[in-house]
């Protein structure tokens, strides 16, 4: 633009002291900051460059030709050896990773997002109360809660279950947190007041039009504990002992520590690796735009 | 609402209702219930009572009748906080987290806000591919982050066996960094982001006025940019406090790696190989105060900020 400006006509003079500098400034800032950036463009993307390198090579060239290019293409060599290893567990791990953050989210996002709405839109006694408790709940790791959770759950035979994994999933105080102001700002009372002289009940209400205007923040719970509950590492780490129910991160966190005694497992370690991440990334990339407004919701107020 | 209206609404009531007319009745009980209750129950069930809960096994002792009786469970008052206390592992490795989080937040929330001000900033091309790429890291989970960055460390696995021959990532003194670095490269691009909605939100004519005034984009940022955001960098610092307290797949991952991480390396690495002793109730003590102390550390630094922000 502003090169524009000036072979246009316009002589130096015309520019305030300040602005006359301008633009040579930004060409030499252009250039600092690009160089900035991409140095840690680098930094961010050449691990996941390596781990799909890797992930296509069979064991011998893994340790042998350039690590950052190709060698022999094995990739699908790799991926079949991994998804028949030991009877499928890798594909079950990964369902059951689906399984744990897929329906734990949901249920988390409709209970969250039906408190943040109540919290929002109704007075009650003992409102402010209840959402400060909450509130303290946010800042009570899930880490912190894990092995409180695993003595609790081993009194009532809940402990190497689906469910030990599952349920505690479901609470999200930061979504209901999120929902609650997301909710005060962007569903007008006058809409609730509409739906009441139209005779629709509450839930109704709730459910046809509130849902809709809170979307964008029930997408970003939604997101938010699906990667909490997919990153989640103490919770199988201590209540899981059947490999069958093992979450893929933690399957792989085994396979890991196995190395030492069985190397061949290091390409599936890899190849499975950059496998489970392939789809987050994706997902990530493509939803990042709700990810940017919960974000900006979460930290102005 | 008129005289008469008041009037006319007061003298329909019943005296009863009239009775409880100044407790005010809340209107819609049953769609609050329904809303907020399964949240609360929940809430309760899966956050409240465990908690509580561990706080009873935390008061526990085990004792035998001589050395080869049953063991039984009586309430030892606060035996447990005492060996807590007397525990060095434990505080050696409460010791290690404070110095990590102490260089490692500030590292990656400096580098976050730069990151965040170049995407704000006029001189930046490319600004979509740069959100994406730094943000890319955050979508591996840290136990394949660890996984792979140990990969890169080990000697003989690294691609880069030039600079890992010469350099021992994985040794006593470098691995505490080592996985400093796993848990920046996995969070810097999401701080970022946090940093960066908040510098959107800030409206334009600011920068009209600032410019007016001759500031300069380096002055803008500086004066105007990074005391508007403050208030997220706040609350990206209260999670990575707590993050840091409650680090535990990251070194777990690297015992694998390197005989440099103990099993007793951060807090909650010294409860789980207390539980699996088992101690539990040990365990269940080490964890209340783990939770008391992040609790308390991330409320006093919102606290202190806030009061800054205000003065």
């Amino acid at each position: 633009m502003s090169l524009l400006t000036r072979t246009a006509g316009a002589t130096p003079d015309d520019f305030a002291p300040t602005r006359r500098r301008g633009p040579r400034e930004s060409m030499l800032s252009r250039g600092a900051s690009l160089l900035v950036m991409g140095v840690f463009t680098l930094y961010f993307l050449v691990p996941i460059w390596w781990l799909f390198i890797a992930s296509t090579k069979d064991r011998g060239d893994l340790l042998t030709t350039p690590a950052l290019w190709f060698a022999d293409w094995n990739f699908f060599q790799n991926v079949g050896d991994l998804i028949t290893y030991n009877d499928g567990i890798y594909l079950r791990w990964l369902l059951n990773s689906l399984g744990y953050a897929g329906i734990g989210a949901l249920l988390a996002t409709i209970v969250a997002g039906m408190c943040g709405y109540a919290l929002a839109k109704y007075r009650f006694r003992g409102r402010e109360t209840f959402f400060n408790i909450v509130l303290g709940g946010v800042l009570v790791p899930a880490t912190a809660l894990a092995l409180p959770l695993f003595l609790l759950f081993s009194q009532v035979n809940l402990t190497n279950t689906f469910w030990a994994v599952l349920l505690p999933s479901i609470v999200s105080p930061f979504g209901v947190y999120l929902s609650r102001i997301y909710a005060a700002s962007s569903v007008p009372d006058e809409l609730i007041e509409a739906g009441r002289i139209d005779g629709a009940g509450e839930v109704r209400t709730f459910f046809t039009v509130s849902v809709r205007l809170m979307t964008p923040a029930l997408v970003t719970v939604f997101l938010f504990q699906f990667v909490t509950i997919w990153n989640n590492f103490f919770l199988p780490l201590i209540m899981l002992r059947s490999q069958e129910l093992f979450p893929v991160t933690f399957g792989l966190y085994g396979w890991n520590t196995q190395l030492n005694q069985i190397p061949e497992l290091r390409t599936y370690v890899l190849v499975g690796s950059f496998l489970s991440i392939v789809p987050l990334i994706i997902a990530f990339l493509l939803l990042q735009r709700f990810w940017r407004n919960g974000l900006g919701t979460g930290s102005v107020k | 609402m008129t005289a008469t209206e008041v009037l006319v609404t007061r003298g329909r009531r019943s005296p009863a209702r009239a009775e409880r007319a100044p407790k005010r009745k809340t209107p819609h009980k049953g769609a609050i219930a329904i809303f907020a209750g399964p949240f609360g129950i929940l809430f309760l069930l899966f956050y409240l009572i465990p908690i509580g809960y561990a706080v009873w096994q935390s008061l526990l002792v085990v004792e035998r009748d001589g050395t080869y009786g049953a063991p039984q469970e009586v309430f030892g008052g606060l035996t447990q906080y005492l060996l807590v206390f007397q525990n060095a592992p434990f505080w050696e490795s409460v010791g290690r987290v404070l110095l990590f989080g102490v260089v490692q937040v500030p590292v990656m929330l400096g580098l976050a806000l730069i990151f965040a001000l170049l995407l704000d900033s006029p001189a930046l091309k490319g600004k979509k591919f740069f959100r994406l790429a730094f943000f890319a890291p955050y979508a591996v989970p840290g136990v394949i982050a660890a996984i792979m960055w140990g990969f890169l460390y080990s000697p003989n696995l690294s691609p880069f066996t030039d600079v890992t021959r010469s350099i021992d990532f994985l040794s006593p003194e470098l691995v505490l960094w080592s996985i400093a670095n796993v848990v920046t490269w996995v969070f810097v691009g999401y701080n970022m982001l946090i940093i960066y909605s908040a510098l959107l939100a800030i409206p334009s004519e600011v920068y009209e006025a600032a410019r007016l005034d001759g500031a300069g984009q380096i002055r803008i940022a500086w004066s105007i940019k990074i005391p508007m955001v403050a208030p997220a960098i706040v609350l990206t610092a209260v999670f990575s406090i707590i993050g840091t307290l409650q680090l535990l797949a990251e070194p777990q991952v690297f015992r694998s790696f390197s005989a440099a991480v103990s099993s007793t390396y951060t807090p909650n690495m010294t409860i789980y190989a207390t539980n699996a002793i088992p101690n539990t109730h040990l365990a269940a003590a080490f964890s209340v105060v783990l939770a008391l102390a992040t609790f308390a550390l991330s409320f006093t630094f919102l606290k202190a900020t806030q009061r800054k922000a205000t003065q």
